[in-house]
């Protein structure tokens, strides 16, 4: 919902100077060739009753995976620019700039561009992006409603696919909004690795169904379906009872995941400034099917691996004033993953010992305007079997002329 | 792709586009330019308008439903100036309907076709809502919706060459009728000539341009922010030393600040219409400005 209606200062003696003229075709103030840029600025403080290190029984995680860091430190401070290429083609530019071990790293979100003026309903994209499976994944974290992704968008997709390829995209020409999607990725990341299949190592299919009752109410519902071959998927993070862990373990072989999410938002007369309700849920299931090596032991340590996971979490957002708004989530994961060797299964963090992971969520955030955002959150985090409770202060900051945000 | 394949299949037939009769189907974005194609389009337009009174047109979400309708648009009417920045660009971008993209025939922004005032000098955030290309809020002046009712007629005898005559004879018949109406508007509004008046948001300055009312103060501290107890004392200090008649605000704004505002005052606090559907009786142009000037000649007594 934030908008772009700034300029750069120096262009504005120019603009200026066109409207003093009386041009009133100028059809938008927006005359300059500059694209959109946008800042956005993200801190944190943590802190957590327990200092054992995070795992989440039955699920190797990876990518970006893992609790915050304790005390002050900065999030996903994001560089973003977008613009219109011609009246053909729209591209955008997302760096995330963040600190990893007393070290700046750059990652590259997105790089994509995505047809215009293809008509008919049809919008190709190309270059890196978020998967468009699910409801969160193809959000900005700095568009989530709360500091951390659900706990199943962690275990099984590292907090968010993010992948090179092409999505094609069809919107119905119905009343009711139906939007068909298929995406051909490279799955050189995490959660795929391995870029397979001479480099078109994934794929991902959605439905996204939605529509509004009355004037106040609005919703969406969606199905997706995503599948690589994987080729040595490392679990980046790992607990291992408390040794260095030198042996990594990796997957090979084919992983599905199905998901379905549901999103409903309620305002009165469908005015959101005063009061407003965002009730959201997502289910996810994976099975994948391979094997499992511990990289770095000697002998190599493998196992046969047929897996079974599955998560969900609904959360409901409650903006009950002007500027404030509280958020209560819940979530749970389980899963029944087997094996030749069920030690190394252990090893690899896919053995749950009965443990359910769940965590509940509360938060409260202010916002001075649509750029500016102050949360505090806390959790009772039952991820593994000892109980955490976690503390987060986070601000979320928007500078510059940054585009609208999805439903 | 096999998939794809039966999905499309399956949903094309699920959700077989039902045929549409009108000549033009019209997406607008405001009420008021809803009204103004049905005015000039009669019988061979369907309109949707995107939002209703009861809404902020700066805060909308690109909702699915939109992206639906505006996928089946032959014409996409809005205000302009920056006015939907925060959801109508990617309704376009989401919509994949070529016809109505920015630049194109099917593209229409109101306020492109006429003078708009407020133009800013600078803008900057801290200065809160502000647009660079001046105040969006162009159709409170019934001289402006006259001179954009000619533009829009070309625009969809463009778009529809077979209604040309019909659109011309319906813009000159509604050409005639709003004439006569505006300058019976003038007679009534004589007594608000130079009266002060307090405002919620800046919507109004085109009305208050037209009808020669002076804004005598704002209720957001700066645009698009909310009311601040404070702001609302320095307000009382400023309206001490030069008085207004009445403080105004629409029905998609909270009626608190005003009514607020009213208590520690004395002053009125009258609820405007805004555009079509903002009060009982406003069903089109026509009763829009008869309902405002009658509310606000009420506000002076």
């Amino acid at each position: 919902m934030q908008t772009k209606k700034m300029f750069y200062g120096k262009h504005i003696p120019i603009i200026s100077c066109i409207f003093l003229m009386g041009a009133a075709q100028v059809a938008t103030a927006k005359t300059g060739f500059n694209p959109d840029i946008s800042l956005i600025l993200d801190g944190r403080y943590g802190s957590y009753s327990n200092t054992s290190s995070y795992a989440l029984p039955g699920f190797m995680l990876g990518g970006e995976a893992g609790r915050g860091e304790t005390g002050l430190y900065l999030g996903h401070n994001e560089l973003i620019i977008s613009s219109n290429i011609d009246d053909m083609f729209y591209g955008k530019f997302t760096t995330a700039i963040t600190d990893e071990n007393n070290s700046t790293v750059t990652e590259l979100e997105e790089a994509y561009i995505e047809t215009l003026g293809l008509d008919y309903g049809l919008t190709v994209k190309a270059g890196r992006f978020y998967s468009d499976i699910g409801y969160l994944n193809n959000q900005h974290g700095h568009a989530w409603d709360f500091v951390d992704a659900p706990l199943v968008y962690r275990g099984l997709f590292g907090d968010q696919i993010i992948d090179d390829g092409i999505q094609a995209s069809w919107v119905a020409p119905t009343d009711l909004y139906l939007k068909l999607g298929t995406e051909i990725l490279r799955g050189g990341r995490y959660p795929a690795a391995g870029s397979t299949d001479g480099g078109l190592g994934a794929e991902a299919y959605f439905v996204k169904v939605g529509g509004d009752v009355g004037t106040s109410n609005s919703w969406q519902v969606g199905l997706s379906h995503w599948k690589a071959d994987v080729s040595g998927r490392q679990a980046g993070v790992h607990a291992h009872g408390g040794s260095t862990a030198t042996e990594i373990a990796t997957f090979y072989g084919s992983s599905k995941v199905t998901g379905i999410d549901f999103v409903w938002k309620w305002s009165p007369n469908g005015n959101a400034r005063e009061q407003s309700l965002k009730i959201q849920a997502e289910y996810f299931e994976r099975k994948e099917d391979g094997r499992v090596d511990m990289v770095g032991s000697s002998p190599l340590e493998t196992t046969t691996y047929k897996g079974k996971q599955h998560g969900w979490y609904t959360q409901a957002v409650y903006k009950f004033m002007p500027r404030w708004r509280v958020g209560l989530r819940y979530d749970k994961l389980g899963s029944r993953n087997n094996g030749s060797d069920a030690d190394v299964l252990g090893e690899a963090g896919l053995v749950t010992n009965g443990h359910t992971p769940s965590r509940s969520t509360i938060m409260i955030d202010y916002s001075r305007s649509e750029f500016s955002r102050i949360r505090l959150q806390l959790s009772q985090d039952d991820s593994y079997s000892d109980s955490d409770t976690q503390l987060l202060l986070q601000y979320t900051m928007s500078l510059g002329s940054h585009g609208a945000h999805k439903f | 792709m096999k998939i794809l394949k039966t999905f499309v299949l399956i949903f094309s037939l699920m959700f077989a586009a039902y045929p549409v009769h009108a000549a033009l189907n019209v997406f607008a974005c405001e009420p008021e330019w809803k009204a103004l194609v049905d005015e000039i389009g009669g019988k061979r337009v369907t309109t949707y308008s995107a939002t209703t009174a009861f809404q902020d047109p700066h805060h909308i979400e690109a909702r699915p439903s939109l992206i639906a309708k505006v996928r089946r648009a032959d014409l996409v009417i809005c205000s302009g100036a920056e006015l939907e920045t925060g959801w109508l660009p990617l309704l376009l971008r989401q919509a994949g309907n070529a016809n109505v993209l920015p630049g194109k025939t099917g593209y229409f922004e109101a306020s492109a076709f006429v003078q708009r005032l407020d133009i800013p000098v600078t803008v900057d955030r801290s200065m809160g809502d502000v647009h660079a290309g001046g105040n969006p809020h162009v159709h409170l002046d019934p001289r402006r919706i006259a001179k954009i009712a000619i533009k829009l007629t070309e625009r969809m005898q463009q778009l529809d060459p077979e209604g040309v005559r019909f659109y011309q004879h319906r813009q000159n018949d509604f050409d005639q009728r709003w004439q006569k109406a505006i300058s019976q508007w003038q007679q009534l509004a004589i007594p608000l000539k130079g009266k002060r008046v307090v405002v919620h948001h800046k919507d109004w300055v085109y009305l208050f341009n037209w009808l020669d009312i002076k804004i005598a103060g704002a209720l957001e501290p700066k645009p698009g922010l909310p009311t601040t107890v404070r702001h609302l004392v320095n307000l009382k200090q400023a309206l001490k030393k030069s008085p207004a008649s009445m403080a105004v605000y629409t029905a998609y704004q909270s009626p608190r600040a005003a009514k607020r505002l009213a208590q520690m005052t004395g002053l009125t606090a009258i609820e405007l219409p805004y555009t079509i559907g903002g009060a009982e009786g406003v069903d089109d142009l026509f009763s829009l400005f008869d309902i405002t000037i009658k509310r606000l000649l009420g506000g002076l007594k």
